[in-house]
């Protein structure tokens, strides 16, 4: 029998992926370890490797397909000795990327699919996990549905479970479907229970698009709609559900640079010499926080519902702007890391970021998160926070400021700092506190190099 | 004065499954009755009467004994033996339900239920009162009765109700039916097989008028073809009752015409039992002549419900039941308790051939505004139909031309009654003709048909 490729699961939440590139075509001799296609998940573009040797013998998922379910065959190997007559043997999922009817392994996070070796390791917490589960509706409720392009996973059931009946849909498309919030986590599930339910047909990986635009009235600008990428949906969920449900407050404080811009001469003028690495003014920011956190465990914390969570660790987050979209890598463990080592591992990861190439333990997680806009001109501005965590530093741009000094007007270089906090875990005052520590250790470039 | 979680009025298909139902959810529960355990379905209506079509049937199945190539010489039948045999059914089921009621500790008051404000009922017997319940929730379960039409009232002795109808002593030789819908046609059914010259008179424009029209049609041909004289469009102007005999003055298109007869039995539909509830000392309200309710059953005055026949339509015994169910798993707070939705309730009556329905007619459904898509299929294309000797009939069905949704299903002839349930839970699933044409039925069963039907309805029937 020929090797199934499936389509990896490559977080805990992920439920489709889309096949961004093959790398190698039918008939192409695959040894283990080879990078055989590239997956784009929520977040990241992965690599997959084939596990096993062989030939390439088909390719069931044709590069560039979206919305591919988790587990779903996307190519067949063939074994050593087994020639293409093997495939015929082998289940043929219906045409383009269709799911085949093959019964997905209940609540796996599959990561050990024959056929692929991710090695991934101890997953963050970046997102939410999807309640999995196939969408009850009646024969008749799919149909109507279907016809009416109205998304199922948007429709709330009220027969029997929360089975969708007639009613629903009709009802749905009376109002029209709007409910953004986690549409595309629904819209996911939808998908994977086209996988799950032998008995739905399959269907095209991403529901299409045939929701006609709102008919605009005369008075509306013309417009057209670009279709969401999987990461601007996780962004607008998130940050949804973080403004939403999470009790925002802020604090804003002016840290004064000289000092720590004097200081970051003298280390970049040494580097240059050395060939060692630049120090830019955020890692610096990133190394502060990293120190206040440790010294002020009770701000490492996270809200549950049963308990804080309190972090041994401060593992900062630093939001990077990429063509796709906002992503967060991780310095881990920042409290324990040199200037020189955060510096190096920023530059590393931002890179990656920016390529869609990070993995996802790199971005899933953290236990503080740090946005900076200052390069922008901004002069101070107000963040959501990144769930679960419990505070987000926004950094201003760095500037000469009038400052009063010793009684009398000088000139000070200076940026803004405005802490956001949520509330459940993190008080005004603890807040004000957290901010005033980063602040004087700013103002202390010494005591962070120590 | 005993109190209650809930009491129920009225032991009948309605009351009975209220009092057991709740009984099972936990609660203290008293159903009071005046007569029958069981109410008028069980003694003096659906099962009795299913009873007597069963004598009907095989005297009938007997006389064709030849058709089988079998004797039976001397074919004959004891009227006193038939109606005993249709009341000891009575008697074993209403047994049943009161070994049901006792099984699940449910007291049984014995008299007459009146509210007496919400949350209290007073219990009288024989014009002395016995009981007074009180009660967090009531549930008037009361049903119905023969409607009389003004001045063609039911005398018991020339002119019949069901009651009198049920339990004949001697078998008249003529019989004029007054009502073709399920209880007047049962009845002329059994006593036209028995060899009655039995008259239907119907005052819409065919037999059966709640039944799609091409059922009807095929209904009334067939009660033709057996003897019966089936007057449509026809109203009973006057009786006049003789010493044996009644005159019937009927009229149709502005002629009348005088028929005489030796009973008339009347069976121009139900009138609610509503009068003496003590509804007037409760905020409960009245809509159409039946007690207002909303999807739960519930009335305008807290802790007060209804269900059955005192409320709105379809007036049948498993209708009653469902509510009843409904209804207390409401009152108990279960969550997931749906409205009964009345477009998926069955009918069936059991006149040789019998008919089954459910959802809407044909001609229910244009009215609606559906593009249909109507499939059917005979009895004579069916190779179990054949063998039983049964090759009349036919099973109709009629699809939303557009989302392919089973608006109704309408079937006449042999045994359709027991098979019109799988298009009532392919109706109450939802499902498509997608689903029913995958759908294996057994061959060789009549049951076949009702796939045949559906591939029908997309051009695709196999047999015919």
């Amino acid at each position: 029998m020929p090797i199934e490729i499936l389509m990896p699961a490559l977080s805990p939440t992920m439920t489709e992926g889309n096949l961004a590139k093959w790398l190698v075509k039918e008939g192409d001799a695959v040894a283990s370890g080879d990078v055989i296609a590239e997956i784009e998940t929520d977040k990241a573009t992965m690599e997959l490797e084939a596990v096993d040797e062989g030939v390439m013998g088909k390719i069931l998922v044709a590069e560039g397909a979206h919305g591919v379910a988790v587990n779903t065959p996307i190519a067949l190997i063939l074994a050593e000795g087994e020639d293409a007559s093997a495939l015929a043997a082998a289940p043929q999922p219906a045409p383009a990327a269709a799911p085949a009817p093959q019964p997905a392994p209940a609540a796996a996070p599959a990561l050990d699919i024959p056929g692929l070796s991710l090695g991934l390791g101890g997953l963050g917490l970046a997102a939410p996990q999807a309640p999995a589960g196939r969408v009850f509706a009646s024969p008749l409720a799919r149909r109507i549905a279907k016809a009416e392009g109205i998304d199922l996973a948007q429709v709330k059931g009220s027969g029997p479970k929360g089975r969708i009946v007639k009613a629903d849909v009709e009802a749905a498309k009376a109002a029209g479907t709007d409910d953004p919030m986690d549409a595309d986590l629904l819209a996911a599930m939808a998908l994977a229970s086209a996988v799950k339910d032998p008995t739905e047909r399959p269907k095209a990986p991403k529901a299409p698009a045939s929701a006609p635009a709102p008919a605009a009235s005369a008075f509306d600008a013309p417009f057209t709609e670009v279709p969401h990428t999987t990461m601007r949906k996780v962004i607008a969920r998130r940050l949804t559900e973080s403004k939403q449900t999470v009790p925002h407050f802020y604090v804003t404080m002016e840290v004064v640079l000289d000092e720590l811009l004097a200081l970051r001469e003298q280390i970049n003028a040494r580097a240059q010499k050395t060939g060692g690495p630049k120090i830019s003014v955020n890692d610096f920011i990133v190394r502060a926080s990293a120190l206040a956190l440790k010294r002020m465990p009770e701000a490492n914390v996270s809200w549950t519902d049963d308990a804080m969570r309190r972090y041994s660790r401060s593992d900062v987050s630093v939001a990077v702007a990429t063509p796709a979209g906002l992503i967060t890598p991780i310095v881990r463990g920042a409290e324990g890391k040199s200037l020189g080592a955060i510096s190096d591992e920023m530059r590393d990861l931002a890179a990656r970021a920016r390529d869609g190439k990070l993995m996802p333990e790199e971005f899933q997680g953290g236990t503080f998160s740090i946005s900076n806009l200052g390069m922008f001109g901004v002069r101070e501005f107000a963040a959501i926070l990144n769930p679960p965590q419990a505070l987000l530093l926004a950094v201003g741009a760095s500037e000469q400021r009038p400052v009063v000094k010793d009684g009398a007007l000088a000139i000070a270089s200076a940026m803004s700092l405005t802490l956001s906090c949520d509330h459940r875990c993190i008080d005004g005052a603890l807040g004000a506190k957290f901010l005033g520590l980063v602040k004087s250790l700013l103002e202390d470039p010494m005591s962070i190099l120590l | 004065m005993d109190n209650y979680d809930l009491v129920v009025i009225g032991a009948g298909p309605g009351g009975y499954v209220a009092a057991i139902r709740a009984a099972q959810l936990g609660m203290t529960v008293a159903v009071v009755e005046r007569a029958h355990l069981g109410g008028i379905c069980l003694n003096w209506g659906c099962i009795p009467t299913k009873a007597l079509l069963r004598s009907a049937d095989i005297y009938r199945e007997f006389r064709h004994a030849k058709d089988f190539g079998l004797s039976a010489d001397n074919v004959g039948f004891d009227l006193a033996a038939i109606v005993k045999r249709s009341r000891s059914v009575s008697a074993q089921l209403a047994a049943g339900v009161k070994h049901l009621l006792k099984k699940n500790k449910v007291t049984v008051v014995d008299g007459h239920g009146r509210l007496d404000g919400p949350g209290k009922v007073k219990v009288e017997k024989d014009g002395k009162p016995v009981a007074e319940l009180a009660a967090k929730h009531i549930v008037v379960a009361t049903g119905a009765r023969a409607r009389n039409l003004p001045g063609l009232e039911a005398d018991g002795k020339l002119v019949w109700t069901y009651r009198e109808a049920m339990t004949p002593d001697v078998l008249p030789k003529s019989l004029l039916v007054v009502g073709s819908g399920a209880i007047g046609i049962e009845f002329a059914s059994f006593y036209n097989t028995l060899g009655v010259k039995t008259t239907v008179v119907e005052v819409m424009d065919r037999v059966l008028p709640v039944e799609d029209a091409e059922i009807s049609a095929m209904a009334a041909k067939a009660f033709k073809a057996q003897g019966m004289d089936v007057r449509v469009s026809t109203n009973v102007k006057a009786l006049k009752k003789g010493a044996d005999s009644v005159t019937v003055t009927l009229e149709k298109g502005g002629k009348t015409e005088d028929v005489t007869v030796d009973r008339v039995i009347m069976a121009v539909g139900v009138v609610p039992n509503l009068e003496d509830v003590g509804l007037a000392t409760t905020k409960v309200q009245l809509e159409k002549g039946r007690i207002k309710v909303d999807a739960y059953l519930r009335t305008d005055e807290p802790g007060i419900y209804a269900i059955g026949d005192v409320v709105a339509p379809p007036w049948l015994a498993h209708k009653a039941s469902h509510e009843a169910v409904i209804c207390v798993e409401k009152i108990a707070g279960l969550p997931d308790v749906h409205p009964l939705d009345t477009r998926t309730i069955p009918g069936c009556t059991y006149c040789t051939p019998q008919v089954a329905s459910v959802g809407l007619s044909e001609a229910k459904a244009k009215e609606a505004g559906y593009a249909v898509k109507v499939g059917r299929f005979p009895f004579v294309g069916n190779g179990k139909a054949v063998a039983l000797g049964e090759t009349d009939g036919l099973v109709k069905t009629v699809f939303d031309a557009k989302t392919g949704e089973l608006l109704g299903a309408h079937m006449i002839g042999a045994e359709v009654t027991e098979m019109i349930q799988g298009f009532v839970i392919g109706k109450t699933l939802e499902t498509t003709e997608a689903e029913l044409m995958h759908t294996v039925f057994p061959h060789p069963t009549l049951s076949e048909m009702m796939h045949e039907s559906v591939l029908d309805a997309f051009g695709r029937a196999i047999h015919f």
